[in-house]
């Protein structure tokens, strides 16, 4: 019998607000503790929530982007449940209308190889609404301390429809989220800082059946990597309680990264009873065309979409646009250079290979490079014009990434212009012949490779300057009399 | 002399104050004797600030002093010193409910009512008892004792805010703030016999209020005439941006305005509630509102019978949706970020049970478990959605009745004050609340003014409900009646 | 009519309400009272009728994203019944 897997993911994603969801104090991450609250954050007796108009603004720009239908009203609910995390012991969410239903999330999966795309899948999601974040338990001897800082932080929750079948798939969904949602300026959806947390419900059926199986709850998985082997390792194990003619149990498992295991929650006496009600100290919001054809225009060109376009439009082979396009402003940077030069697959490759190392070595960020496209462009010209030999080049390049200097200031600087004048190539090549009397007679009677013995001694006297290729034009025909 | 200071109107008090008769000072010292020499008896009051109290007041005659270098404007409230109910945030002073769940707590914010209270000049003046959270109405859920009326020491004030009517009656305060969310400014101050005015939903800002039922929940004002009342609305009204359900209107000069009513001579068109008046209103009440209504019609107004058909239902569907939103607004209280906190406690868990077992009073806690009731698992239609379906109903009584007339005449409680400990049983307490609060449940603005006395010398209040956003008609309205008769100028023998 | 069963234990667990087997047995009571009065609700005819949601037809009521200063950390823990090192505490939470 094989089984196939069947997972939904709940994601939660903070946005990137300045304030916080129901109150003005500053939203961050990593500050002090406690020195981002108010009254409101700390529901301090009196205190009241209003929305933030830029959260807002985001949720329906995601929802957007992801093909959801918005919803022309929907209001907020409380969601009744005591925790110390939870100042008000209600968080504030949206149950029966939430912002966004139905969408969409393209998604890849792994190809053959490395430099193969792999097939591309949708899979379709559920709903999209806001709620706030809470604050941080931090366990100690004996004690739990609280930070309230993260609390009122405003979250999207991303609900799947069951439609993932497997680790891969999981994997690869959380992957284009992130950089659509990078993309839209919605989050940083670093998992490190808590931008974005996983949740996932897995359970197994006969292959081909219809109906769905017991689902598991697994929490914890704290890296896309973990999602990944967390699911893998809990669709194994599911298969092996059936295998042993035993029946999966709902509950939440929490998975520990270090051993690759998942172990029973302690389940809890009584299931939640979050007596949800709308929260009378919220107004409804109203969406109306007008604002969504607003944010519509902010919209940006989806990832995938925008790789295709680039393969298609300007030839760039995958490999070279999967390395550019995650990152929406350096797929800017190139389609800018592109426009500027032309050869659009020599200025990928630059921007792909030389400018992505030099950034990583200097640790900056592509704002602060002082290469900006038009030096891209400027290069791929010269090199195109052989006013530059290709590495020479790449020296040039790393000169222009240090000072910010135009190519044709660095090449003229430091005379690295593939200018060497034919008489004197002319006279390097015959004074190498004539240095070298049995390789040339090797040559002439029908060893090909003897003429790689002429070609070390004139590019060092030339420098690096000249063309390899009329280095080996004026050998040929020097050797041929 | 310090009594008569302490039994004036704010407009008298203004009066002397400006002329230079009077300091602020002098009269926040008359004040805080007064208080001293009757504290004892009426405990109105959970705590005060006296020295806090007298800076303010200093610092009062200071602003008048430059503003009358100046040429400046003086402020509407300058220098008078107006009592605040627990539940409204000062900050720097405690925040208590009148519950152990709160003792100690000291609040760093001030609500949006108290920041105008200040700008307009006006004294904070100390912490009123109250029932605890607000639930109840005689002050007796009070966690630090009760209040006891004025004019009966035996007898209750009122409730929940009765503090802030006792303090007024007694001389204690000028004026007060309470909060009103079944009646508890109104009823108390028919009870105690001074003016209580609960503006429209939405009128004055909730932001620092202690929330109890957050879509009934109004801040109003307890004063000695109907003029001051339309004072310290006017200062108290208006929208506020950390107010989600604050209306974005302008406030009118509600004092103005009354006047200009009063001097227009409007023969008003006044609706009687038929069902205001049946089974268990208290004979002497009846007697004293059918004599107010007599007042009107002396002076031209039209009196016609109207029907809210569905006030049968309003105590029903209050005590579900209040509950309902109170068990949720109580969550909070938990003993972690402050309030109470149990000192036996094994886990965090252990730790919201036993500290909100030992902070809560019963009748909070009854609430809370009633309002966790209705909203529970399979029983929110039945309850909570229904409830709020009945309150749109007695909304529409109220609107199609407002078609015909200006505004509706009731008693504002059946009975007058009553003894302590004679309502022990919760549903009875309940049912006391039956003219106030359809009124909540609508969302409509309402006033109580004196309009006589027991035989026993108890007081009796007449109930003005007005139409959404009409404060100004409202007062006017209350005022006709008040210039017609003094029972507010009484002063109980304390 | 009999009195609707309030589920006492099951509620005031849900309130985080540690109640005395007095204070049960009178709550019940009480409330049973309260429950049995409401109950008179049903007879009303709500068909058609909307809930009232808000007294007034307001939507989109928000404020910019512009942040304010919040607390100073040593205000926001003036009430802590118990505090470490800037955070507030709590006996361990059990999962």
């Amino acid at each position: 019998m094989t089984y196939e897997a069947v997972i939904g993911l709940e994601v939660h994603v903070q946005l990137k607000t300045r304030s916080k969801m129901f109150s003005r104090v500053g939203a961050g991450y990593g500050h002090p503790e406690n020195t981002l609250t108010d009254p409101v954050v700390l529901a301090l007796p009196g205190t009241l929530p209003v929305m933030n108009k830029e959260a807002l603004d985001k949720i329906i720009m995601a929802g957007l982007m992801l093909g959801c239908e918005i919803a022309p009203e929907c209001k907020w609910d409380r969601k009744n449940y005591f925790y110390p995390d939870l100042p008000k012991n209600y968080q504030i969410s949206q149950y029966d209308q939430p912002l966004c239903r139905g969408g969409s999330v393209e998604i890849e999966l792994p190809g053959p190889s490395r430099n193969v795309m792999g097939d591309h899948r949708r899979i379709p999601l559920t709903r999209i609404h806001l709620e706030e974040d809470v604050g941080k338990l931090n366990h100690a001897e004996g004690v739990s301390l609280v930070d309230f800082n993260r609390a009122g932080t405003p979250l999207m929750e991303i609900v799947s429809e069951p439609a993932i079948h497997s680790a891969d798939e999981a994997f690869a969904y959380l992957t284009a989220l992130k950089t659509i949602m990078i993309y839209g300026a919605i989050s940083d959806c670093d998992m490190e800082k808590g931008q974005l947390r996983c949740d996932a419900n897995i359970s197994i059926r006969p292959a081909g059946a219809a109906s769905l199986g017991t689902k598991v709850e697994l929490k914890n998985l704290n890296s896309f990597s973990f999602v990944r082997e967390g699911i893998a390792s809990e669709v194994r194990r599911q298969v092996a309680v059936v295998e042993a003619g035993g029946t999966v149990v709902q509950e939440t498992r929490d998975f520990d990264g270090q051993t690759g295991e998942s172990k029973s929650l302690r389940s809890k006496e009584m299931a939640h009873d979050y007596r949800y009600f709308p929260d009378p100290d919220l107004m409804p919001v109203r969406v109306d065309e007008a604002w969504k054809s607003a944010l519509r225009g902010h919209c940006p060109e989806l990832p995938f979409d925008k790789q295709r376009r680039l393969q298609r439009d300007y030839g760039v082979p995958y490999t070279v646009t999967s390395v550019l396009v995650p990152d929406r402003e350096l797929s800017d940077f190139f389609e800018e250079a592109a426009r500027l030069c032309a050869n659009a697959k020599a200025a990928a490759n630059w921007i792909a290979n030389d400018l992505l190392r030099e950034l990583g070595a200097a640790k900056l960020p592509l704002a602060q490079s002082r290469v900006r496209p038009a030096h891209v462009a400027g290069l791929v010209k010269l090199v195109e014009a052989g006013a530059v030999l290709s590495n020479a080049a790449k020296e040039v390049f790393v000169d222009m990434f240090r000072t910010g200097e135009p190519p044709e200031e660095v090449v003229a600087r430091r005379g690295l212009g593939a200018n060497v004048g034919a008489d004197e190539l002319e006279r390097w090549c015959a004074d190498a012949v004539a240095a070298n009397p049995k390789s040339a007679a090797d040559f002439k009677a029908g060893k090909e490779s003897a003429i790689n013995a002429f070609k070390g001694p004139v590019m060092r006297a030339a420098k690096g300057r000249a063309d390899p290729r009329r280095v080996d034009e004026i050998l040929r025909r020097l050797l041929a009399r | 002399m310090s009594e008569d200071l302490c039994f004036s109107t704010i407009s008298q008090l203004a009066r002397l104050m400006e002329t230079g008769a009077l300091s602020a000072e002098e009269l926040m010292r008359a004040v805080v004797a007064r208080t001293k020499a009757v504290e004892p008896r009426v405990r109105a009051f959970n705590s005060y600030d006296e020295a806090d109290a007298l800076a303010q007041a200093r610092a009062s005659d200071e602003r008048r002093a430059r503003a009358s270098r100046t040429g400046g404007r003086g402020l509407p409230l300058e220098g008078i010193p107006v009592g605040i109910k627990d539940v409204i945030s000062v900050a720097g002073q405690p925040l208590t409910a009148s519950s152990r769940m709160l003792e100690g707590f000291v609040s760093p914010y001030d609500a949006t009512v108290t920041r105008r209270l200040k700008g307009a000049g006006a004294i904070c003046w100390g912490r009123l008892n109250l029932d605890e959270f607000a639930m109840g109405s005689s002050t007796e859920n009070s966690a630090f004792g009760p209040t006891s009326n004025p004019w009966d020491l035996e007898r209750v004030p009122g409730g929940s805010s009765g503090g802030s009517a006792a303090a007024v009656a007694a001389g204690e305060a000028a004026a007060a703030l309470g909060s009103d969310t079944g009646g508890s400014i109104r009823q108390p101050a028919a009870l105690c016999n001074v003016v209580g005015i609960k503006p429209t939903y939405g009128r004055v800002s909730r932001f620092g209020l202690i929330a109890f039922a957050s879509s009934l929940d109004q801040i109003g004002a307890f004063a000695r005439c109907v003029g001051d009342a339309a004072l310290v609305l006017g200062v108290i009204a208006g929208h506020d941006p950390r107010d989600s359900t604050s209306v974005d209107a302008p406030v009118p000069d509600y004092a103005g305005a009354a006047s200009a009513f009063a001097k227009s001579g409007r023969r008003w068109r006044l609706g009687i509630a038929k069902e205001y008046f049946g089974e268990g209103l208290d004979p002497e009440v009846g007697a004293a509102v059918q004599a107010a209504i007599d007042v009107y019609r002396a002076q031209g107004c039209e009196i016609r019978e109207v029907s809210l058909p569905h006030t049968k239902y309003a105590v029903g569907t209050y005590y579900i949706i209040a509950t309902a939103e109170c068990s949720s607004n109580l969550a909070r209280y938990d003993g972690v970020r402050y309030g109470h906190r149990s000192a036996a406690t094994t886990d965090a868990l252990d730790l919201f049970f036993k500290s909100r077992a030992e902070g809560f009073g019963p009748e909070v806690k009854r609430r809370i478990i009633l309002g966790t009731y209705v909203l529970s698992s399979g029983y929110y239609d039945a309850y909570y959605l229904r409830a709020q379906k009945v309150r749109t109903l007695i909304r529409r009584d109220f609107l199609d009745a407002f078609a015909h007339v200006d505004a509706i005449l009731t008693p504002t409680s059946p009975t007058p004050a009553f003894r302590k400990g004679e309502k022990a049983d919760p549903l009875a307490m309940y049912l006391n609340d039956i003219y106030t609060i359809g009124v909540n449940l609508a969302g409509l603005p309402g006033i109580s003014v004196p309009c006589g006395f027991t035989r026993g010398g108890l007081p009796i209040g007449l109930q003005v409900i007005g139409q959404p956003f009409k404060e100004a008609e409202l007062l006017a309205v209350a005022g006709a009646y008040e210039s017609r008769c003094d029972w507010g100028r009484r002063r109980p023998r304390l | 009519m009999p009195r609707p069963d309030l589920k006492l234990d099951h509620v005031a667990n849900l309130a985080r309400l540690a109640l005395t087997a007095e204070e049960k047995e009178r709550f019940a009571a009480q409330l049973g009272d309260v429950l049995a009065y409401v109950a008179q609700l049903n007879e009303v005819d709500v068909s058609g009728v909307e809930p009232t949601a808000h007294a007034l037809p307001v939507v989109n009521v928000w404020a910019e994203d512009t942040p304010e200063p919040g607390l100073p950390v040593e205000e926001a823990l003036r009430n802590a019944p118990a505090r470490r090192d800037n955070m507030f505490i709590v006996p361990r939470v059990v999962e």
